[in-house]
């Protein structure tokens, strides 16, 4: 069905580009945006929201085009980025590339075409390529659900923390966490990786639980790993005494419950799918603004209380 | 235990069958006292609930995969499939709320097509691989992708989640205990003592043994290869389906990272306990400690922070190839040699 709007609308679109007259077509800023192909929750919240954008940003400037692509590994994508300079001749690229290092050189043959270059969330491994760069902030995210746990806790708790896969992410996230927490005389018992998915933060927490007898507070990191840990929680009984869990990430499930008052996930950290909107909206403000552009845009890890959820939250959005 | 007494009394050659039948039992026992000796909460009766309930997905998929194997066959698909079947049955329960509530009559018309689908998915690749003449290896490898792709595109790359009310009513398959062991365990032992009766008491069991020596051989002696091999993969796929229906209680979800690996560890489940890869012999005993053995090291893993959290691929390596070393390695041999 969904696929059947899109193509009626792409089909009116077309149409009213044709009875518009070539020359108007012409004269279209095309702004190319390509990112992988939504394989897991988080990405695929991505993908709903550059579609919101594209909607969103076409619907206000009819003469931009939007051209969305999605590739599944980074050949795919270094493929269709050449596409997109031979095919629709962009003004401008808006990339979330799969790996640094594979897709510098096509990101750079891009530039070369005289192409803007925005480049979201996983910098390039050479400096200097892109014009604008938006992304989240990995060491923030640990800083602030550190923050947080401080005003909640007290010399002598305990807490465990449950890490993602190992990776440079989770490594920065991890490293600020442990940096803002030492000194707190709050004991961090061990931390495991629980790899950013619900069974294994399941079956970690789990282990935590039977090694453990007192722990006072969870930092699950991601809010897949929040929903395993608050399972085992509860399997455990030991939900109750003011235990809480912080995830991130921004999940609307999590975000919904925090909006409803839950006191076992009181919180949420974000970073944000959405970024690839405001990247969107950046790029497109290079060619409409009468202010400069250009520059780094890291965005905050916004912390997300019952009190400002409400503007977190998408119901619509599969993430 | 019969067997093992019996043999021990004989003499000499018969002790290096004794040794390889008692292998996956020795590693299991060596690791729970290094578990013990980490940390005495190791065996506490909340940890061994936790680690029998765990192995359970892994074992009952493993029973099926030791069939699979015995007759020289190998099933690569088993985790995508658990995990489509879990998205599928999700999106069906999800959608049966409004004609049948959100009572047992719904869980039970979930579970149903999960038995229905396990069945069908098990039959698509054994008809592939026997009227198809395709490698077993390519099938599943094919069959992998695709139900993996499939559960993607159902959860629109997200994650599927089971109507809130209908887990109140699913949630006890997972959680509650019967007679002191949690119901997963007890589908885990039943499927088990069925699997066993099958491959040692019946003649399916035994084609299945004989094909995976020799497939020619059993063709010339009568044996309808075709149908046994076909039915190998049906049982895995049942398997497959059983272990989705006491998975899904647990968290209520299904998303693209579910079951992801679990054939490799079902299948080094099965060879940890025994059975040759290649075929013609299996042992579903072996398989069952197998699966404990796998489950029972990331368990002892998350005890400790002795060692790095990166080197956890390391140790679970090692132990596995230890485990399979124990009752392979020439020792009995060497000693005959020099005697």
């Amino acid at each position: 069905m969904k696929t059947l709007t899109k193509l009626s609308a792409i089909a009116l679109v077309g149409a009213v580009a044709l009875s518009g007259g070539a020359a108007l077509a012409q004269e279209k800023i095309k702004i190319g945006v390509s990112y992988p192909t939504p394989t897991h929750a988080w990405a695929s919240g991505m993908n709903w929201h550059a579609e919101k954008a594209e909607e969103r940003l076409e619907a206000l400037y009819p003469d931009v085009d939007l051209i969305l692509v999605n590739s599944p590994d980074p050949g795919a994508q270094a493929s269709a980025l050449e596409d997109l300079v031979s095919v629709h001749q962009i003004d401008a690229l808006v990339v979330l590339p799969f790996e640094s290092e594979p897709l510098t050189d096509p990101v750079l043959n891009v530039k070369k075409s005289g192409a803007l270059i925005t480049v979201v969330d996983r910098g390039l491994s050479q400096p200097g390529i892109e014009d604008i760069y938006v992304a989240g902030n990995n060491p923030e995210l640990g800083r602030v659900s550190a923050q947080y746990m401080k005003t909640r806790l007290s010399e002598g708790d305990n807490i465990v923390v449950l890490r993602g896969i190992p990776t440079l992410i989770d490594n920065e996230r991890f490293d600020a966490f442990m940096a803002e927490m030492e000194g707190s005389g709050v004991n961090v018992l061990d931390h495991k990786h629980a790899n950013w998915n619900r069974d294994d933060g399941f079956e970690v927490m789990q282990d935590f639980l039977s090694r453990f007898p007192d722990i006072d507070a969870v930092w699950a990191q991601d809010d897949d790993i929040a929903i395993g840990v608050v399972a085992a929680l509860k399997q455990a009984g030991r939900d109750g005494d003011g235990m809480f869990v912080v995830g991130g990430a921004g999940m609307k499930e999590i975000i919904k419950s925090i909006m409803d008052g839950d006191e076992l996930i009181p919180v949420d950290v974000l970073y944000p799918p959405a970024m690839i909107a405001t990247a969107m909206d950046v790029t497109v403000q290079a060619f409409k603004s009468n202010g400069p552009v250009a520059g780094r845009y890291i965005l905050g890890a916004t912390l997300i209380t019952p009190e400002n959820a409400a503007s977190f939250y998408f119901p619509d959005s599969p993430f | 235990m019969s067997e093992v007494t019996t043999n021990s009394e004989l003499k000499g050659r018969s002790m290096q069958f004794d040794i390889k039948t008692a292998g996956p039992a020795i590693a299991l026992l060596v690791l729970c006292v290094i578990g013990f000796l980490l940390n005495p909460a190791f065996l506490s009766e909340g940890n061994l609930t936790n680690l029998l309930t765990r192995s359970a997905f892994i074992g009952i998929i493993a029973i099926g995969a030791t069939f699979v194997i015995t007759a020289g066959g190998i099933d690569l698909s088993v985790g995508s499939m658990a995990a489509a079947i879990a998205g599928v049955m999700i999106i069906i329960m999800n959608s049966a709320v409004d004609a049948f509530g959100t009572g047992v009559a719904t869980v039970l018309l979930g579970c149903g097509c999960s038995v229905i689908l396990g069945f069908g998915a098990g039959l698509i690749n054994g008809v592939l691989t026997t009227k198809g003449k395709i490698e077993a290896f390519i099938v599943t490898l094919g069959t992998m992708g695709i139900y993996r792709s499939l559960v993607t595109y159902f959860a629109d790359g997200g994650t599927l989640s089971l109507n809130f009310d209908l887990r109140g009513t699913y949630r006890p398959v997972y959680y509650d205990s019967f007679l002191g062991l949690p119901i997963p365990v007890w589908a885990f032992i039943i499927v088990s003592v069925a699997g066993w009766f099958l491959l040692n008491r019946t003649a399916f069991g035994r084609y299945c043994t004989a094909i995976g020596s020799n497939e020619a051989v059993a063709k010339y002696s009568a044996i309808k290869v075709d149908r046994v091999k076909t039915l190998t993969y049906v049982i895995q796929g049942v398997c497959v389906s059983v272990a989705t229906i006491i998975y899904v209680p647990r968290l209520g979800s299904a998303s693209s990272t579910t079951g992801v690996l679990w054939e490799l560890e079902a299948i080094a489940a099965v060879i940890i306990g025994g059975t040759v890869l290649k075929g013609g012999y299996g042992r579903i005993g072996g398989t069952i400690l197998g699966a404990l053995i796998l489950t029972t090291i990331g368990n002892i893993l998350n005890f400790t922070d002795m060692i790095s959290n990166y080197l956890n691929g390391t140790m679970q390596g090692l132990i596995i190839i230890v485990a399979v070393m124990l009752q392979r390695a020439s020792w009995g041999k060497s000693k005959i040699r020099t005697t």
